[in-house]
């Protein structure tokens, strides 16, 4: 399962870099290349039911999380099949029914909300007096991110409030052509968690089945409501930060250093050396996946452009804009409101 | 007397714009008070505190967060007693962590409770208006209609007295301009609980902008109003007081200050018609443009800064809709084009008073041909 997990994001990805450059994938796209053993570790551990908030680099994350590569791919071509209609694109994946709370853009900004995801769990439980609430959330980010105001406050507020949420630091050595070492004061990121009382934990996040035992620990403690963990897990881009990125300034040499610890390689070493699985499953598994790649590109393909009618639609969950009455319906549909103004 | 029935016989039906047009036809809120000796009055702070307090009751999904709105009372003691009465379940002491904490009320919306989050002034939510436009406004647009985020942002928003440059900020303006917001501004008592409770009740992101000096403020309330399922609707502008000469709009307190005008201004034989906006997005340009082609005129009050203010977009929609029932150009009245001083006279010399908008009005009557 989690063999099949990495090799779908790594295809998935490869693909895309394909498409991007044969012109039917635009704007700003951010591969996860070489760091699928955090996202399958952490979110093929979670329930149905819990949430996960993401940055830009959200194709995987979406995709561990049990969105369809079909849906996915589309929203990446922008087209009306996508996951969020093609209004949201390669950095703004949303899933209501998946629990994936977004990609955003500006980093440190999915932490906060992700905390309000682990806020509402515990106030669910609290006040809301539902037992069963025990959603745990997961926050993703980088190692730039850690510098960011609103990752310090977080940290401060999920241990201040014991709020069940795991910050997980991807680590990858490198903001956009900025290495960690120069931007940061104290490099060692899982020592901050400490600091505002909560776990901090440093693992190798090459190898899927460290990352495994780190998650499945963070994720109970935070389901039995001893509060956050912070996670650093070291690991590597193997792309450039976006497909834009000429990627000249990282040593040749460090790459090398972590393309010899590529997560997908050394599980099937492992799988293979345990006698978990043989040759021909691993195969036929990574066939199934390109496969399923396929498909996704050719349904993208197929998929209708967003209509034009799209374009004003979705601006407020109110259909016009004008609120509630006093009967708790929508103003908008009460016969004797005038039209006034929401309209362009 | 006859006020009273006409209230009561409205209640059965509840749809409160008929109230806001019946009480539009009366003068002035003074002459209100010398038919009811019954009706009540309500400070602004009062008001929004029963709001809030009755909607918590109404739906445990709704909190309130901000800083000291728990054990201090509220900075501006908008949230007494509320800590007392819900507990610190539900009535949360924030760090000093603007942007922090907005994420958390944002993203906690995002699945379904309703955060009301207060920023001690507007100027503080500078730290946090990445989440109120980038993770609020935007979501429900991005993720095409999957994720709604029912939340109210509100606090005092523009100048004070003598608070200075950081803390005088008028946002109506910044906030007015994006898209999936809804920007609204009350002015009286009434203006305060009806668009709150309507705000926090909404599925949108509301931004709420009080005023400070507002808060002290008694306005009459009618029974109608203190009804717990009293509700204003977005997007509908007040006619304040009515009138055939000039039309003046305004938000907040230059409501205030667009009354006194008008009555000064009246004695003068000139007859202003004073439009409370209310909403701010969406603006509703419906009754405005109705009012200008019915007085030729229009003169806008505003506190804020002039270069791309509500002012410049009312101007732009009467220019767009009425343009051939203008008899005069648009005047503009707004806070004067820098940072918000500190001395007092300078102070005042910034912000719009009395005599502005009425020197303004003279201005744009005299200009037509007609002359008046």
């Amino acid at each position: 399962m989690l063999f099949e997990d990495m090799v779908l994001g790594r295809s998935f990805e490869d693909m895309c870099a394909q498409m991007y450059y044969r012109g039917k994938m635009f704007g700003f796209v951010h591969l996860y290349n070489g760091q699928e053993a955090v996202s399958t570790g952490f979110i093929k551990y979670l329930k149905e039911g819990d949430y996960v908030c993401s940055t830009y680099r959200d194709h995987v994350h979406a995709l561990s999380k049990g969105v369809s590569a079909r849906a996915v791919m589309s929203e990446l071509f922008g087209k009306a099949t996508g996951v969020c209609r093609g209004q949201g694109g390669s950095m703004h994946m949303f899933s209501k029914e998946h629990g994936l709370l977004g990609g955003f853009a500006f980093i440190g900004e999915g932490i906060p909300v992700a905390l309000g995801a682990a806020f509402k769990t515990k106030y669910e439980k609290e006040v809301l007096k539902n037992d069963k609430a025990d959603a745990v959330t997961v926050a993703f980010f980088g190692d730039g991110t850690c510098n960011n105001g609103q990752f310090f406050e977080c940290l401060n507020m999920a241990a201040l409030w014991k709020l069940p949420i795991i910050f997980v630091v991807e680590n990858n050595l490198w903001a956009i052509g900025m290495s960690h070492y120069r931007s940061t004061s104290d490099p060692e990121i899982w020592k901050k968690g400490p600091a505002f009382g909560m776990p901090g934990v440093h693992v190798d996040g090459m190898d899927v089945l460290k990352v495994r035992e780190v998650a499945l620990e963070s994720i109970a403690r935070a389901r039995r409501g001893e509060g956050p963990t912070l996670v650093e897990c070291e690991t590597y881009r193997f792309r450039g930060h976006s497909l834009a990125d000429p990627d000249e300034l990282r040593k040749p040499a460090e790459k090398a250093h972590y393309a010899a610890r590529d997560p997908i390689v050394a599980l099937k070493n492992y799988l293979l050396e345990h006698k978990l699985a043989d040759e021909a499953e691993l195969k036929s598994i990574q066939k199934k996946i390109d496969d399923l790649v396929e498909d996704a590109v050719d349904f993208a393909d197929a998929s209708p452009l967003p209509p034009r009618s799209q374009l004003l639609e979705n601006v407020f969950a109110d259909p016009k804009g004008f609120g509630i009455g006093p009967d708790g319906k929508y103003r908008c549909e009460d016969p004797s409101f005038t039209a006034g103004t929401a309209q362009v | 007397m006859a006020l009273n029935k006409m209230f009561g016989a409205i209640r059965g039906r509840a749809p409160s714009q008929k109230l806001a047009r019946i009480s539009s036809q009366m003068q002035s809120p003074s002459s209100l008070r010398s038919f009811c000796a019954a009706a009540k009055e309500m400070t602004v702070r009062d008001a929004l505190n029963s709001a809030i307090d009755e909607e918590m009751s109404a739906d445990s999904k709704v909190y309130l967060m901000g800083e000291e709105v728990g054990e201090y009372q509220g900075a501006y003691k908008i949230s007494k007693g509320l800590l007392q009465k819900f507990g610190p379940d539900r009535v949360l002491d924030t760090p000093i962590t603007e942007a922090g904490f907005t994420g958390i009320g944002v993203g906690s919306a995002f699945y379904g409770l309703k955060p009301i989050v207060e920023f001690m002034t507007f100027n503080f939510a500078m730290q946090a208006i990445d989440h109120i436009i980038n993770s609020a406004a935007k979501t429900n647009y991005m993720s095409a209609g999957q994720i709604s985020v029912p939340i109210v942002f509100r606090g005092p928003n523009g100048a004070a007295a003598g608070v200075a440059a950081q803390h005088s900020q008028c946002f109506a303006a910044w906030y007015g301009s994006c898209p999936g917001l809804k920007v609204l501004s009350p002015y009286s008592a009434e203006d305060a609980r009806g668009l709150l409770k309507a705000a926090i009740r909404d599925p949108d992101p509301v931004v709420f902008l009080e005023n400070e000096i507002l808060y002290g403020e008694a306005f009459p309330v009618s029974a109608e109003v203190l009804d717990p399922s009293f509700v204003l609707p977005i997007g509908k502008a007040k006619i304040e007081r009515e009138g055939t000469d000039v039309t003046v709009t305004a938000f907040s307190k230059m409501v205030g200050y667009a009354l006194k005008a008008a009555e000064i201004l009246e004695k003068e034989g000139i007859n202003v018609e004073v439009i409370n906006l209310r909403s701010i997005r969406p603006l509703d340009r419906a009754t405005i443009n109705q009012s200008v082609r019915k007085t030729n005129r229009l003169v806008t009050v505003e506190e804020g800064w002039p270069q791309h203010g509500i002012g410049a977009e009312i101007c732009t929609s009467v220019v767009e809709e009425s343009f051939d029932y203008l008899d005069a150009p648009v005047e503009r009245i707004t806070g004067a084009d820098v940072p918000m001083p500190y001395a007092a006279n300078l102070e005042r010399m910034a912000v719009p008073q009395i005599e502005d908008i009425v020197r303004a009005v003279k201005r744009a009557c005299s200009r037509s041909a007609r002359g008046k």
